[in-house]
């Protein structure tokens, strides 16, 4: 039982993390009908800049070491969150209203986001750094009169692809020296340590120990998440982020700036997947490929809870993350031994990760027959019409 | 066909001068001019899929001209986004309404209000005005905007207008469909506004007895200006020809 119980919180906080992630990605996908791929790499570059931050902090004394991880959750939130305000603003604007080309583009994001983890190193950043300066030098110090003219948009990619050959032309210079051209992270994955105020069990319930990084994550992902509805359904700007959902055109008429809108709620989104990314380096080490694993989980839930629902999303992220822990992991098997043989068969084919996956499709599947639109779906005039 | 003229007054809100807009490329409207005189109520007529709506799109922003001018309050409109348009003062009540659904009437009159100097975030008191114009919108205050009626949500479109205490407002067939009762309402409503803060309407309708509220029409076909005049000189033939009575 005591397993049971554990595999249970297990569960729950493999749940809360999928919550962040799919909020941010419901956000993202309810507000431009954008579905971002590259959703579960922004939760990589989460899980790297707090590994980065662990790294930062070490040096500094045991004291101060040990609040290391909230100042990383703070900066994960902020770096995810401009990297998808960027990617906002100089991609996905571009697509807008073509979803086709959108899905491909940040999957093509996504695999240069996972390429660029592996191989980032100093003289790469530096490399890219003087591209995108030259790029923009470029383009602030050209002629007024080269502007007007019909070619210019030629000119300016002209510019920009010059500017790129001469960073990648830097990177080759500098990767002569063993020093700037070593990767910052690498291929491998890596670990994570929690403070000691995480680790180890914090009380217990009914002789049941409450582990630290569990509670703490369960705890993390309510309040952030009572956050976000707090923001979205109170605050000037969540009624900005409403209105344009529903109707961006006429949000637009009045007076809604619709870009900026855009752009802080790809924030929000993309910083929502950055936390969710701190979270999971409690949870185990990490690698660049971290996103494939969760990006299917974050559809699943959305489809499963509904888009735009909050307490659909709790319940469907909830429990994809119960079935993986408890079916996926065998801890039945191991709680009850006494199954008897043929439904321990059956218990035992599902009881690896990629097999509870199934079931939980099989799942989806048979749910989507009686309930096509999610679990609570929208109600009143305006969905009929 | 009667001679094209120009409103008498001397101080125009808008004025716009050889328009061509094209969806695509089709060709809808064909070098329109018309001027919008301050603190009056001008009206544009026409059969369906003249291009009357295409015209009010054009000012508001959600369409660009390939060619001509629109001068509002002494400055050129040029790819400006409506937003910035909305900000200047320029209020918009669309043909269909477009009452953001999922939020309450009240957030619906909030955001009205957000192209007041300031945003919505300055601005959180709802004049009462607008609910001594339409009753019915105090009373359903807290109900979502896409489940009032057809008449309910004009009232409400034309209230969110006015809290953003346009200059210029924008009227797209705001008596369409609607029931004869609430179309006075909003006739009423609409002339008190002109005569209490002297903003300048332009009026897109089919409707007769609110097109003569106005002091001056344009009568459009296939996407040029082809009449205009006082409406007081708005003649059978006219009504014949350009309102589906």
């Amino acid at each position: 039982m005591e397993l049971i119980f554990s595999q249970l919180l297990d569960g729950l906080s493999i749940g809360s993390v999928l919550l962040l992630a799919a909020t941010g990605l419901a956000i993202v996908f309810g507000l431009m009908g954008v579905i971002n791929l590259a959703h579960g790499e922004l939760m990589m570059i989460g899980a790297y800049v707090t590994y980065v931050t662990q790294n930062l902090f070490r040096p500094m004394g045991e004291g101060i070491f040990e609040l290391y991880f909230l100042f990383a959750l703070v900066f994960a939130f902020f770096i995810t969150g401009i990297v998808g305000v960027i990617l906002e603003r100089t991609l996905i604007r571009q697509l807008y209203g073509r979803p086709l080309e959108t899905l491909l583009a940040t999957w093509g994001v996504s695999l240069v986001l996972i390429q660029f983890i592996r191989s980032v190193s100093t003289s790469m950043t530096i490399g890219i750094v003087v591209a995108v300066v030259l790029g923009f030098l470029a383009q602030r110090f050209a002629p007024k009169k080269l502007k007007q003219a019909s070619f210019y948009p030629y000119l300016s990619g002209l510019a920009w692809l010059v500017s790129a050959v001469i960073g990648f032309l830097a990177i080759t210079a500098l990767s002569g020296s063993k020093f700037l051209s070593k990767p910052w992270f690498g291929p491998r994955n890596i670990d994570v340590t929690a403070p000691k105020w995480l680790q180890g069990s914090w009380g217990s319930i009914a002789g049941i120990e409450l582990p630290g990084i569990r509670i703490f994550i369960i705890l993390l992902s309510a309040l952030l998440l009572a956050f976000v509805a707090w923001f979205l359904t109170k605050s000037v700007w969540g009624l900005r982020i409403r209105s344009v959902t529903q109707n961006r055109q006429m949000s637009n008429c009045l007076g809604i700036p619709t870009d900026n809108v855009d752009s802080i709620t790809f924030g929000i989104g993309s910083g929502l997947a950055g936390v969710a990314g701190a979270a999971i380096t409690l949870l185990g080490s990490v690698g660049p490929n971290l996103g494939a694993a969760y990006i299917v989980s974050c559809f699943m839930v959305i489809v499963l809870g509904g888009v735009g629902n909050l307490v659909g999303t709790v319940i469907a992220s909830m429990m994809l993350g119960i079935i993986q822990s408890i079916i996926g992991s065998g801890a039945i098997l191991i709680a009850f031994p006494e199954i008897p043989n043929p439904s321990r068969a059956v218990i035992e084919f599902f009881a690896t990760t990629s097999m509870s996956y199934v079931l939980i499709f099989i799942f989806i599947i048979g749910f989507l027959q009686f309930k096509p639109t999610g679990m609570f779906p929208q109600k009143g005039r305006s969905v009929e019409s | 066909m009667v001679q094209a003229t120009a409103p008498a007054s001397t101080k125009t809100i808008l004025r716009a001068s050889g328009l061509n807009v094209y969806y695509g490329e089709s060709h809808i409207l064909r070098n329109v001019d018309l001027q919008i005189p301050e603190g009056e109520m001008i009206c544009l007529i026409g059969r369906n899929g003249v291009g009357k709506t295409t015209f009010l799109k054009t000012i508001i922003g959600l369409l660009e001209q390939r060619s001509g001018n629109i001068e509002y309050d002494g400055k050129q409109l040029t790819s400006q986004a409506p937003y910035k348009r909305a900000r200047a003062g320029i209020g918009y009540v669309s043909q269909g309404r477009d009452i953001i659904p999922r939020i309450t009437v009240r957030e619906n009159l909030q955001i009205g209000m957000e192209s007041l100097p300031g945003g919505m975030g300055k601005n959180r008191h709802i004049d009462p005005l607008v609910f001594e114009l339409f009753p019915i919108l105090e009373q359903f205050l807290n109900r979502r905007g896409g489940d009032l009626s057809g008449g309910q949500q004009q009232q409400l479109a034309i209230a969110r207008a006015l809290l953003g205490k346009p200059k210029l407002l924008l009227l797209d067939e705001p008596t369409e469909g609607i029931q004869p009762s609430i179309i006075l309402d909003i006739e009423r409503a609409v002339k008190r506004i002109i005569q209490e803060t002297g903003i300048s309407v332009l009026l897109v309708e089919q409707h007769l007895h609110f097109v003569k509220q106005s002091s001056f029409y344009y009568a459009m076909q296939r996407g040029g200006i082809v009449s205009s005049g006082p409406t007081s000189q708005l003649s059978d033939d006219i009504i014949e020809e350009f309102l589906t009575v």
